[in-house]
């Protein structure tokens, strides 16, 4: 499903030799549909949690696809779907300075307190 | 065998099962995998409604597996082969509307099928959305995409005459007026699309008659034989 076409080297007849080409002539092949990352709402009150990814032509489309692989299960009550293209992420090698810093520093976790009594679902 | 055939529920529990099966030829088939997915789903909502209406006309097994293709009842529509993805869709389209105009109809009565029409309408007219949608974007597509939808819109037109003959049972649907609206709902996507109305015959000439009256085509034979084929060879046979 992920037959990256090697660009610059590609002929148009070498392209449309493709055995998963549906003939769909100067179309955009399957693979070549856009990325979408899917967030579910399992319930009213909830947020919307990243649920995975999926491909599409389009938003409208990647909506119907996302209904049917993520909430066939009675897994939602709305759903999102996001271009994953539009989504900027921070690096594993800038994991050192993002993330370390924070790690011998207890006391920014709430703690160092008692919890007053009769407070539940704290 | 302890059948019912004339209440209404065997010819739609035909058609839900018979379109249920075209549909999971494409498992392992489909253009991409999300698309798979998605008839599938369909596929199973049909399975789903044909185990219910099925059940109120005999012993679902039974029916499903051990009668032959003159005792069918399922529009000649359902039982044409998928072909290409347009194919599929122009077919989904064409049937999905008039399932959710009919069970939207049978929804407020109170017949038998009632209950069942209530609760199918919802999965039906997420069908006809996904049909619609496929519909709008291979018309308004490419060229290629354009002709092969148009292409198949044409080629089973055809069987559409036959979704409004009456059925025996339903006595309250109002045939003409069913019509009517299948074909203002159609002619609106098509416009949408890009596409034309077909002009052709509704029916094919030569036939005598429909599924309704168990006449099938050429093609319901070998879906038959492999939908039975397993039930045939080991009856009894479970998971």
């Amino acid at each position: 499903m992920t037959t990256a076409r090697p660009s610059g080297t590609s002929t148009p007849s070498a392209a449309a030799a493709s055995p998963a080409d549906t003939g769909a002539g100067a179309a955009p092949h399957p693979a070549d549909w856009p990325l979408w990352e899917v967030f579910v709402r399992s319930r009213r009150g909830l947020s919307h949690t990243h649920a995975g990814s999926l491909h599409a032509p389009d938003a409208e489309m990647a909506l119907r696809n996302a209904r049917d692989l993520y909430t066939r299960r009675s897994e939602g009550v709305s759903l999102w779907v996001v271009p994953s293209a539009q989504i900027t992420a921070s690096s594993p090698d800038e994991k050192d300075e993002f993330f370390e810093p924070a790690g011998d520093k207890p006391y920014r976790h709430p703690t160092f307190y008692e919890i007053p009594e009769g407070v539940h679902h704290l | 065998m302890t059948q019912r055939t004339a209440t209404p529920a065997l010819p739609l529990g035909d058609d839900a099962l018979i379109l249920s099966h075209r549909l999971g030829e494409w498992a392992g088939n489909a253009p991409v995998l999300e698309e798979e997915v998605a008839l599938a789903n369909i596929a199973l909502d049909l399975l789903g409604q044909a185990r219910v209406l099925l059940s109120l006309a005999g012993d679902e097994d039974e029916l499903a597996y051990l009668r032959e293709e003159r005792q069918f009842r399922n529009l000649q529509l359902v039982e044409q082969p998928n072909g290409d993805f347009a194919h599929t869709i122009a077919r989904q389209l064409y049937f999905s509307t008039y399932q959710e105009l009919l069970y939207a109809h049978l929804a407020t009565g109170d017949g038998e099928l009632a209950p069942l029409a209530a609760k199918a309408v919802k999965e039906v007219a997420y069908h006809r959305d996904h049909a619609e949608q496929w519909t709008l974007r291979l018309g308004d597509g490419t060229d290629e995409s354009h002709t092969r939808m148009q292409r198949a819109l044409d080629a089973l037109w055809r069987f559409t005459g036959e979704l409004f003959e009456p059925v025996e049972g339903l006595d309250t649907v109002p045939w003409p007026a069913l019509y009517d609206r299948w074909t203002a709902r159609i002619t609106a996507i098509l416009e949408r699309a890009t596409l034309s109305v077909p002009e052709g015959p509704q029916r094919g000439a030569w036939t005598a008659g429909g599924g309704r009256q168990g006449l099938h085509t050429e093609p319901f034979g070998r879906l038959l034989a492999e939908m039975q084929h397993l039930h045939r060879s080991h009856p009894g046979a479970t998971w």
